[in-house]
């Protein structure tokens, strides 16, 4: 039988008010496209963050835009700048405040790794106290190379197995 | 209030234990720590010094002795000439020199940095805690026997520490951007990287030139 429909497409007129998909693309679909970032910003990485922000990068084309100050209300930490031994514990105390599920972008070297700073001070690499989910090179990293880092989130996200976890939860 | 032509002999005639110190740029004396208040109180009031610049220390080595001194440096905003006063400290296990931050309220901050990284106790400081390093940190990093690297000691937060199991372990020092090496070699060995490599790494602590 060959049908007449030639689209792709989801077609309201053919297939009515039902679209048939699995769970865990629609959760997936909903929480990749609109991450709520907390921005940690502690050095020099936190300028390029916020041009990522400003209109000519404009992190709103891919639904991340809303910037929120307290962690309460945020998906994902991006972590931009140097992390001390001193300020380590209150990253971690934020990270902790944060509503399930949640994730972490290590933005630029020092973050990442502790970068030009092997010193006494510095904690070499945000992953020895909260789980990165991407990291971003550079020193600081281009605003291209942030938006990189939210498309490779979005895409992890989108092979997460939420469903699993929301009904195990449950 | 007029700064006098020659500062250190003002200061001379005025504090008979001052001694002149070798320098490359401003007048400079040495004082004893017993006297630097005063000292530094007549070169504020008399002789127009209003400015207190710098309040910091050196660390001569572990074996010297006396091994810390501590350095300020006043500014005449109304002469525009600079002039730097330096104390031995007596004890060299507990070094310690009397606070001017009641003469400069710009000394207390100085002088918290100075003890937190030195190690110097500066006597009837207001507030004599730590500023850069974290209350309770052991150590005092800028000491000639710290290494860069640092020592390993846990987190300052019991909780994180035990829920990330994170402590301060002593950085790689391996291709630390401190020094630079050039010349025709491949791009691995032309990295910047530290020369002192003696804690983490495999090569021996280089003789200090």
């Amino acid at each position: 039988m060959v049908s007449a429909n030639t689209e792709l497409a989801y077609n309201t007129k053919i297939e009515g008010d039902i679209v048939v998909t699995k769970a865990d693309a629609v959760i997936n679909w909903l929480r990749s496209s609109s991450v709520w970032p907390m921005p940690m910003g502690l050095a020099c990485c936190a300028i390029e963050l916020m041009g990522v922000a400003a209109s000519r990068f404009d992190i709103a084309r891919f639904g991340a835009e809303v910037f929120r100050f307290s962690p309460r209300q945020a998906d994902c930490m991006i972590v931009a700048g140097t992390v001390t031994y001193k300020m380590a514990p209150h990253v971690r105390r934020i990270y902790d405040q944060m509503a399930e599920p949640k994730w972490v972008i290590a933005m630029g070297a020092c973050a990442s790794s502790g970068g030009m700073y092997r010193s006494y001070a510095t904690l070499q690499g945000v992953d020895q106290i909260v789980p990165v989910d991407v990291y971003i090179s550079g020193c600081p990293p281009r605003p291209e190379a942030l938006l990189d880092a939210l498309i490779k989130l979005q895409s992890k996200i989108g092979r997460e197995r939420s469903a699993k976890t929301l009904l195990a939860s449950a | 209030m007029t700064a006098p032509a020659d500062v250190t002999a003002a200061l001379q005639s005025q504090f008979p234990q001052v001694t002149p110190r070798s320098s490359g740029d401003h007048p400079a004396v040495n004082v004893p720590p017993s006297e630097v208040v005063a000292v530094l109180k007549y070169l504020r009031d008399t002789c127009a010094y209003d400015m207190l610049v710098d309040v910091t220390a050196v660390d001569w080595g572990v074996e010297a002795s006396p091994r810390f001194t501590v350095v300020w440096h006043l500014l005449s905003t109304t002469h525009h000439g600079y002039v730097r006063v330096a104390a031995d400290c007596a004890s060299d296990a507990a070094p310690s020199v009397p606070s001017v931050s009641d003469l400069w309220p710009a000394a207390n901050w100085h002088e918290r940095e100075t003890f937190d990284l030195l190690g110097v106790t500066f006597e009837n400081h207001p507030d004599p805690r730590r500023i850069l390093m974290w209350d309770g940190y052991p150590y005092h990093p800028l000491r000639k026997d710290f290494p860069l690297a640092g020592i390993e000691v846990p987190l300052p937060d019991i909780e994180v520490a035990d829920l990330t199991g994170a402590s301060v372990k002593p950085a790689p020092m391996m291709g630390g951007p401190f020094v630079a090496s050039s010349g025709e070699m491949n791009l691995t060995d032309a990295e910047p990287r530290a020369k002192d490599e003696s804690w983490t790494e495999r090569r021996e602590k280089p003789v200090s030139e």
